[in-house]
């Protein structure tokens, strides 16, 4: 009968899909390479949830920290879970039924405006604050034959012609959007002038702006960087409190004269629910990481600027943040 | 000639033992998650990244290179075989591929999605090393003005899709609009139909439509028949000798071509990806084709399988001109790549073929292996895969519900994708109970937010002032292409018309008169 050959086949479909699984099955390596049961602060297994998928820089950064966390031996064990979807919201809900103590979840400044553009049930006041560990200032750029030669130059444009003037950036609502309400704001420019082209990331926007189609473009440094040193964009003014390494000749919002200073951080927060100790226990931990020679080398690698922030002072200025970014896009009429 | 000299140095580091293996293993790792649905090139590479850090630059890119082209070519075996798009650069090949497995010819299916990957993939990769930087160039210049002017086009070949029912068909359309504003809208933030559930604020993934709607519907469909007699048994055709037959090499090589030639530049353009491409190739097959030919549309008609594949496997080496002479992704993939290239400290852009030259062509020789490997890879498969379809049905369909359901769920590892696509499942089996064809909706589902998006945008930057959708150069030479295309195929039919009623027997070759 055909019935062995049947067996042999639907063997072959099994084992196709199985060989997908175990790819599947890369993103959680169970695998430890420490071999020490004590591990410094006491955790067994480190339980690291990113709000999004693989890929973009909350995944980046919690897969770096489950490496070098291991790689350290500040843990016996750690595990990347990926919930994607809504900015990072779906992984506020996760965070909620969270039982696991030992949890940290990758979340950032993208999050906070995410929570009230989409008017999240869950909220980032909810988690445990525990350190900031990044953060990337963002650029305005505009194309090089373009009339604007300083930021002045294109924010007055605004305040005069409105929304003749283009600018183009991420998506609606995230820190592009924001930024660019925020120096409309400081400059005393009302809000409805701005005409903001959102395009889901820098590289379509990227495209726009050398096509000449748009009038000025903002996004983090990294994404724009390479044109501006090639001569095909220019750059106006970079949003942090410092010049950025990789346009060291770009001045600041601040130095500029206007009051602005908005970086794209990111960090890690711990369920609602764990106590006082335990969040001394997992922010010892990110400081034990951050003073590791491995940690500072994935910062170098991956071009991220230290911003490390612990404790209080890292959940003030969460508060501070979210307060900021509710104003805002209120202002830019996205609430 | 320095591209080519450049190009010969990268093929004797891509030739080197070490490297080859890494291309192999590249491949045939693209091509089994181009397989399963949900798990894309682009996720891979992402999981695979923290892995291939401790590989050196090149040996890491070659590894994504032969990812990203094996994706390509694995999505078109479950669409034809299983009518279970993998990608959505596949969904296309599913219309004709798995009508054509159903009659038995999978294994001409099969190859000449193999071969026209080939083709397509290489000549492709040729004009990447050669044009790369006048394309990109040019590629920039399309807006979302011009965006729209093309969008435009893709809608009206669409006609092509709708099947014998234009109303049925345009309802179907119509339902995969709608499905498509479900989600974060993306030029004011807020959403829509989402009823406040957080997990459809990103919509409904275009490959779980797909697969619900072909897979899951079908399984029902063919379920709910069975009691109704036994089902005939698909004829398997022997030795490779058979798989393709003469005429099938006739009526494969144009498409081959023209797949390419419609893939690549849509693939350089930014936002365009393959998906587009593909709905192009095969409206352009469908409308090219004659006589008997054009009557097996819907039926199994090989153009309709040779000519999407090959576009999609232009479309992306397209994709890469971009990436590489600007920086630009235009795709996830693509996105990730660059993620990748960062990782090692190397910028795509403006200044890549100066500073990484060396990489950069050995990048670009290891496609062009990679390419020739897939084919070794994929045709002896042929033989192998087409021999599924000879599972008794019962089994046949389990298997593919089970394969569904993990796809759906590999998405975004959770259970509510799953229930999507039941419920498109349960959507499905009504439309072909009732006779909606399904295609349109995949259509409207995959365009429609484009075409939204790019006029949205259009009329912010002008202020709300329509005129200028006209006023691009591009754009306009679009316009007036389609109106003089639409008043010659008016004043060619009436002819035809004519001439065939005075010379009925000689309609081919009339039409081909025509044609020229």
């Amino acid at each position: 009968m055909k019935q062995g050959s049947m067996t042999r086949r639907t063997g072959l479909i099994v084992t196709a899909a199985a060989s997908v699984l175990l790819l599947a099955g890369c993103s959680t390596p169970a695998a430890t390479s420490g071999n020490s049961n004590e591990a410094a602060a006491g955790i067994d297994k480190l339980n690291i949830i990113v709000p999004a998928d693989p890929g973009g820089g909350w995944d980046q950064t919690g897969r770096a920290i489950e490496k070098d966390l291991q790689a350290n031996d500040l843990v016996t064990s750690a595990s990347v879970v990926n919930v994607g979807g809504a900015g990072g919201t779906n992984g506020l809900a996760a965070m909620k039924t969270e039982k696991d103590i030992n949890t940290l979840m990758v979340m950032g400044y993208v999050m906070v405006g995410a929570v009230e553009t989409n008017n999240s049930a869950n909220r980032i006041e909810d988690t445990t604050p525990i350190a900031r560990l990044t953060d990337e200032p963002l650029v305005v750029v505009v194309p090089t034959d373009s009339p604007y030669d300083t930021i002045g130059d294109l924010l007055d444009d605004i305040g005069e012609t409105g929304q003749a003037v283009s600018i183009t950036g991420g998506s609606a609502g995230g820190a592009d959007h924001i930024l660019a309400g925020m120096m409309l704001k400081e400059q005393g420019i009302s809000a409805d002038k701005l005409n903001y082209i959102p395009y889901s990331g820098g590289g379509e926007s990227l495209a726009a702006l050398l096509g000449n189609k748009v009038n000025a473009g903002i996004s983090g440094v990294g994404e724009y960087a390479e044109q501006v040193k090639a001569g095909k964009l220019r750059a106006l003014a970079v949003s942090g409190s410092d010049a950025a390494p990789q346009l060291p000749d770009t001045e600041t919002l601040t130095d500029q004269g206007i009051d602005v200073v908005l970086t794209n951080w990111r960090g890690v927060v711990a369920p609602g629910s764990i106590d006082a100790a335990q969040a001394e226990i997992l922010t010892t931990l990110m400081e034990d990481l951050h003073a590791t020679d491995t940690w500072q080398t994935t910062l170098t690698d991956n071009n991220w600027a230290d911003a490390f922030m612990i404790g209080n002072e890292f959940a003030d200025f969460l508060t501070e943040d979210i307060a900021t970014v509710k104003v805002t896009l209120k202002d830019i009429g996205l609430l | 000639m320095d591209n080519f000299i450049n190009l010969m140095n990268g093929f004797s580091v891509a030739m080197q033992p070490m490297y080859l293996l890494y291309a192999l293993g590249g491949v045939f790792i693209g091509t089994a998650i181009g397989v399963l649905p949900g798990i894309g090139p682009a996720m891979t590479i992402a999981l695979l990244m923290p892995i291939t850090y401790s590989l050196e630059p090149t040996a890491a890119i070659i590894v994504f290179a032969g990812i990203y082209y094996g994706g390509m070519y694995g999505g078109s075996t479950t669409s034809i075989l299983l009518n279970t798009p993998g990608e959505s650069a596949s969904i296309v090949t599913a219309l004709e591929g798995n009508k054509m497995a159903k009659a038995g010819r999978g294994a001409a299916a099969l190859a000449t999605a193999a071969l026209g990957s080939f083709v397509a993939g290489t000549l492709a990769t040729v004009l990447l090393s050669f044009l790369a930087p006048f394309v990109a160039e040019f590629a920039i210049q399309i807006g979302p003005v011009e965006y729209v002017a093309l969008m435009l086009v893709a809608f009206l070949t669409v006609g092509a899709l709708l099947g014998a029912s234009v109303l049925r068909g345009l309802a179907s359309l119509a339902l995969g609009l709608f499905i498509a504003l479900i989600g974060v809208d993306a030029l004011t933030g807020q959403q829509r139909y989402t009823f406040g559930n957080p997990f459809l604020a990103d919509g409904i993934d275009v490959v779980l439509v797909a697969v619900g709607l072909f897979a899951v519907g079908e399984a029902m469909y063919v379920a709910s028949r069975l009691r109704h007699g036994p089902v005939k048994v698909i004829p398997v055709t022997g030795g490779w000798t058979t798989w393709m037959k003469k005429d099938d090499w006739k009526r494969s090589w144009k498409p081959w071509l023209r797949g390419t030639f419609i893939g690549f530049p849509i693939g350089t353009i930014p936002a365009g990806g393959a998906d587009v491409a593909t709905f192009l190739s095969y409206a352009a097959e469908r409308r090219l084709a004659n006589g008997a030919n054009k009557k097996q549309f819907g039926k199994g008609a090989i153009e309709g399988v040779a000519g999407p594949e090959s576009a999609n496997n232009a479309a992306a080496a397209g994709v890469l001109v971009p990436l590489l002479t600007l920086g630009i992704p235009t795709t996830a993939t693509a996105a990730m790549m660059l993620v990748a290239f960062q990782r090692y400290q190397i910028q795509p852009g403006p200044l890549l073929f100066e500073t990484q030259g060396a990489l950069v062509w050995t990048l670009i020789a290891s496609l062009y292996v990679g390419n020739l490997m897939l084919l070794i890879l994929n045709l002896p498969l042929v033989g192998i895969w087409v021999k599924i379809l000879q599972i008794p049905r019962p089994y046949l369909y389990a298997g593919i519900l089970v394969f569904a359901g993990l796809g759906a769920f590999s998405l975004n590892f959770t259970p509510v994708d799953v229930g999507i696509l039941l419920v498109v499942g349960v959507l499905g089996f009504f439309m072909r109970r009732y006779g909606y064809p399904i295609a349109p909706m995949v259509v409207g589902l995959i365009l429609g937010p484009i075409f939204e998006n790019q006029l949205r945008r259009s009329l912010a930057i002008s202020q709300g002032d329509p005129t200028a959708l006209i006023a691009s150069p591009i754009a306009a030479t679009v316009y007036v292409s389609l109106i003089v295309i639409f008043a010659l195929s008016y004043w060619m039919k009436r002819r035809q018309r004519v001439m065939e009623s005075e010379r009925v027997s000689e309609d081919d070759a009339v039409d081909e008169r025509m044609a020229r």
